[in-house]
């Protein structure tokens, strides 16, 4: 009730507010009048007594605050007094409202996307119930979440921590409907997944452990919400249907919820598939390969009470078992928990270490932009120093002043907040329903939700504190006498003074972001020009896997060698060969080679790990990959000759010692196989664009065969015109098998997306950073024309030369300008060794960036002190002399 | 003004009661009241006393009524409540025991301790 009745009184006297202060007013003119009776009475004229009466009354208006503040309910009404003489104040100097407002919403807005990324890839769990306790698991050597098919079944039934373990592949399936194949991304699942998940169904019903009776026995899908909403329009009669996958009848059981997409936070698979039926989804069968870790991630739920440490304890006693039982396939085995949405450390791990540095990048710049509008407001507060004076002067407290300071600050902050996150909400909205590569199923599901908002309010208001905070000292060592006497403190100070400090720093910031963002630049087109260990120009890529069309042993290699043939038929085309995987293709093929004399072939005597490729005897003329020494393969090279292989020249030197000991030497693969070599060809990339040079080896497809296939058709002049007599040639071949096709350059894009992405976000926050720091110098510089303006103009009178205007007047920016520039580029240089992990040969000892920076910083200060010096230099003596 | 005491923090309050106790008054007849009935020792400075009488009004010490002065004036008049008369009660009490206990403590000779 009290409560109740003191709300009232709050609404109430808001409500009154303008009823009390005219009651008020009258009140103190009754006062006044009162008084001046008094003084009449005492002999003055009236008109004498009540100016006397109101000098001796004293500011009424502070009296007036008081008065309200000591009624009640005031702090509302004097924090809204405060907003509204803010918003007087911020209307009256626009320039520098939106000067400010923009500074802050660049700012701002640059950490909402970083922090929104941030969120939605890191920090928000997958969208399973319980999902706290869900976790991956990874192996501890080598910090790989993927293991074999017989090693999962033993964690599964062996371990004592989990309530359950699923597992899941990915993979690209042959989908027909009715009379459109179409290749369609699909998660592999165990027959388990969706209870151990602990997801429900949107529509019919999930398989289960149960429906799981041996290889290709669970022949059945699931579908996911967008993909039956997009490829069955909403038809709940769907379940049930049967549709051919690879050719092969599967059921349609139902449809997940909307919210579930799969277990890898950027990965949207269209279906999921029962993994025992393996075989008509791949091609092959790897379930009861022990030693052919072709499971991506194992994953479940915690049982309650147990901590991932003490999962991790359990899972190596199953480990160790394992090692003992299996010493052939299942090399030291430990084993880790890792979040399971990024597959653990694997994709994690750079992730990570990239948002990282690019949270602390934005920071950066928020703390520049915050230095920035804090030497603003000071310029600002020394501005309207007389404005202060005589508020204080008047009575007002300083605490007052400075909280009128502060209103303004936070206004200020919260427009461009506010700005900063529209802008920001919309790109994340972008960046959710983009498809960076047009290959895969990736997606950045970065929506924004309540967390970005209350990270960009709090930042706002944060920010608001730090540069409202710079000028507080100042206006609590106003003396009113001094400056209403002398007018605005005209006194230059030599000594450094924070504003100065703050603007070394945000010209640092800048000048890091300018080097590693040059650094990235250079090393992005140097990876463009390097040798790949193939010609991307001039070549067409058909992809396709005959698995999507029922293949399946000799089949297989039979088919690939008609389309090869059937290709390399169509006018203008110089050469076809096949690849099972493309270089540089989402990390590539790798297996464990040994020495011939090995004959303990478990992983620990391994001599190295080898990219390996099977391809079709033509694939390194079509590739123009160059063959150093030896032979090339033949289609003569097939199950019935020995066993041979290509290597690459890293492979000779490390295995071999040297190219000459290689050739027509032996080594061995993990099934015992010897294999000899027969020839040598140059080094390329294979995994990434930034890595050091790796073995490999070209294995005969006859030899070792691949239902993927990948054929590079090259062509004389542009493959483009190639691409509709490409199509046809397939079609003719077998319409029922989907197939893509793209240009290598093209292909190539995927590769070069990390390295392209970290160098625009570091362009873009570089431009940013560049834009801040013109935006400080030029209100710094600005400031000391228009507070030096008398000065130069006496200096100008007496006969001082242009240059020596422009020393006085910008010296000190132009000093500081040089200052910040070195302390940055040495930082920078520091900052890209972080880079090196994602940028080709990312270095900073390069003529070119380091003279890239310093050019930069200098059409950077050239562009901030252009408008204050022609201010500067067009100071008329005579006018200014005869104003003052 | 050098033999005028300056007011202790806290006790404007109590001056400004004591005051409103003898008659209704508005805000400049206290003034002169506390003048009149401190000897004019005590000087409250005009812009202070409007914050002491709305703090005393919202803890519901004064009330307030308009009405005419005695300059024929307009004016907001100022009187006791019933909980006023009683904090004027308490403070006089404790005023007095603070100034005793003080003036003893001041008063106290060596050899008395």
């Amino acid at each position: 009730m009290k409560v109740l009745d003191r709300l009232r009184f709050r609404s109430a006297t808001l409500f009154r507010r303008s009823r009390m202060n005219a009651e008020m007013e009258e009140e103190l003119r009754s006062h006044i009048q009162h008084r001046a009776d008094d003084l009449e009475r005492s002999g003055l004229a009236r008109g004498e007594a009540e100016q006397s009466a109101r000098a001796e009354f004293g500011g009424q208006l502070r009296v007036k605050q008081e008065c309200q503040e000591a009624a009640g309910g005031t702090l509302i009404e004097s924090v809204w007094m405060d907003l509204r003489f803010a918003a007087r104040m911020l209307r009256k100097s626009p320039g520098f409202t939106a000067v400010a407002v923009v500074t802050l919403a660049v700012a701002i807005g640059a950490n909402a996307v970083v922090f929104g990324v941030l969120n939605a890839l890191i920090l928000r769990p997958l969208n399973v119930p319980q999902a706290q306790s869900l976790w991956g698991i990874e192996r501890g050597n080598d910090k790989a979440v993927n293991q074999s098919y017989p090693d999962y079944v033993d964690l599964r039934d062996r371990n004592r921590s989990f309530e359950d373990l699923a597992a899941y592949n990915v993979a690209a399936v042959g989908l027909n409907t009715g009379n459109n194949p179409s290749s369609a991304w699909i998660m592999e699942v165990t027959g388990n997944y969706f209870d151990a998940l602990g997801v429900q169904p949107y529509l019919g019903r999930y398989f289960h452990g149960a429906d799981e009776h041996g290889p290709n026995s669970a022949p059945y899908i699931v579908l996911t919400y967008a993909f039956w909403h997009t490829h069955f329009q909403d038809d709940r009669g769907v379940v049930g249907r049967v549709v051919q996958l690879n050719k092969h009848p599967f059921t349609i059981l139902g449809v997940a919820p909307q919210e579930f997409r799969g277990t890898l936070v950027f990965v949207f698979p269209d279906f999921w598939v029962p993994l025992v039926n393996q075989e008509q989804v791949e091609g092959v069968n790897v379930l009861d390969a022990r030693g052919n870790r072709g499971i991506l991630m194992v994953l479940g739920h915690l049982k309650p009470g147990v901590t991932p440490s003490q999962a991790a304890t359990d899972l190596n006693s199953v480990g160790s078992y394992l090692e003992k039982a299996y010493p052939k396939d299942d090399g030291q085995l430990t084993f880790a928990l890792a979040r399971p949405g990024l597959a653990g450390d694997w994709l994690g791990g750079p992730l990570r270490a990239f948002l990282t540095g690019l949270t602390v990048l934005a920071g950066l710049i928020l703390l520049a932009a915050c230095a920035n509008l804090g030497s603003l407001f000071a310029a600002r507060a020394a501005d309207r120093s007389r404005e202060v004076a005589v508020r204080l002067a008047l009575g007002s407290s300083p605490m007052r002043v400075l909280r009128q300071l502060f209103t303004e600050a936070v206004l200020i902050s919260l427009m461009g907040g506010a700005a900063g996150l529209w802008g920001s909400v919309q790109l994340l909205r972008g960046l959710s329903v983009w498809e960076p590569l047009p290959t895969a199923p990736i997606h950045m599901p970065v929506t924004p939700d309540a967390n970005v908002y209350l990270v960009a309010l709090l930042l706002s208001l944060a920010s608001a504190f730090l540069f409202g905070a710079v000028p507080v000292r100042q206006v609590l060592h106003t003396d009113p006498y001094q400056v209403i006497k002398s007018g605005s403190t005209g006194t230059v100070r030599r000594q450094i003074t924070a504003r100065d400090l703050l603007l070394v720093m945000q010209i640092a910031i800048c000048a890091v972001l300018v080097t590693s963002s040059l650094v990235a630049v250079r090393g992005l087109l140097r990876s463009l020009h390097s040798s790949f260990g193939f010609e991307p120009q001039n070549a067409m890529l058909v992809e396709t896997a005959t698995s999507m069309a029922g293949y399946s042993g000799d089949g297989v290699p039979a088919m690939q060698k008609r389309m090869i043939d059937a290709l390399q038929a169509i006018p203008g085309v110089k050469s076809v060969g096949m690849v099972d995987r493309l270089p540089l293709y989402y990390g590539a093929n790798s297996t464990h080679v040994f020495t011939d004399r090995t004959s303990d072939l478990r992983p620990a005597n391994a001599t190295a790990e080898v990219v390996v490729y099977n391809i079709s005897p033509e694939y390194l003329e079509a590739a123009q990959t160059t063959l150093l020494a030896g032979r090339t393969l033949t289609w003569h090279d097939d199950k019935n000759a020995p066993r041979v292989a290509i290597i690459n020249r890293e492979f000779a030197s490390k295995i071999f010692g040297s190219a000459t000991n290689a050739m027509n030497s032996y080594y061995k693969i993990k099934d015992g196989s010897r294999i000899q070599v027969v020839g040598i060809v140059e080094d390329g990339k294979y995994g990434s664009l930034a890595e050091d040079p790796q073995p490999a080896m070209f294995l005969p497809v006859l030899q070792s065969p691949s239902s993927e296939t990948c054929l590079v058709v090259r062509s004389n002049g542009d493959p483009q015109q190639l691409g509709a007599a490409i199509k046809t040639t397939m079609r003719d071949l077998d319409a029922g098998l989907p197939f893509t096709i793209r240009t290598w350059r093209q292909e190539l894009e995927s590769a070069l997306f990390p390295s392209r992405m970290a160098t625009l976000s570091l362009g873009v926050l570089g431009a940013l950073g560049a834009m801040l720091s013109i935006t400080g110098i030029f209100g710094m510089a600005a400031y000391s024309v228009s507070k030096r303006k008398r000065e130069l103009g006496i200096r100008m009178a007496l006969g001082a030369q242009r240059k020596e205007v422009l020393q006085t007047a910008l010296g000190r920016a132009v000093k500081l300008l040089a200052i910040g520039s070195v302390a940055g580029l040495l930082l920078g240089i520091l900052a890209s060794r972080v880079l090196a992990s994602i940028v080709y040969q990312a270095t900073p000892r390069d003529p070119l960036v380091l003279g890239g920076v310093v050019l930069a910083m200098m059409l950077l200060g050239l562009l901030a002190t252009w408008i204050p010096a022609q201010r500067a230099l067009s100071v008329n003596p005579l006018i200014l002399l005869r104003e003052e | 003004m050098t033999d005028q005491a300056s007011l202790l923090p806290g006790t404007l309050d109590l001056l400004i009661l004591r005051a409103v106790s003898l008659g209704p008054l508005h805000g400049y007849g206290v003034l002169l009241r506390i003048g009149q009935i401190s000897g004019n020792a005590l000087l409250i400075e005009q812009g202070a006393l409007y914050p002491g009488l709305f703090r005393l009004v919202r803890q519901g010490l004064l009330k307030t009524s308009w009405g005419t002065s005695e300059n024929n004036r307009r004016a907001k008049f100022y009187e006791l409540t019933a909980a006023g008369r009683k904090r004027l009660r308490q403070e006089t009490d404790n005023w007095n025991r603070l100034v005793t206990a003080i003036g003893a403590a001041l008063g106290a000779q060596a050899e008395e301790v």
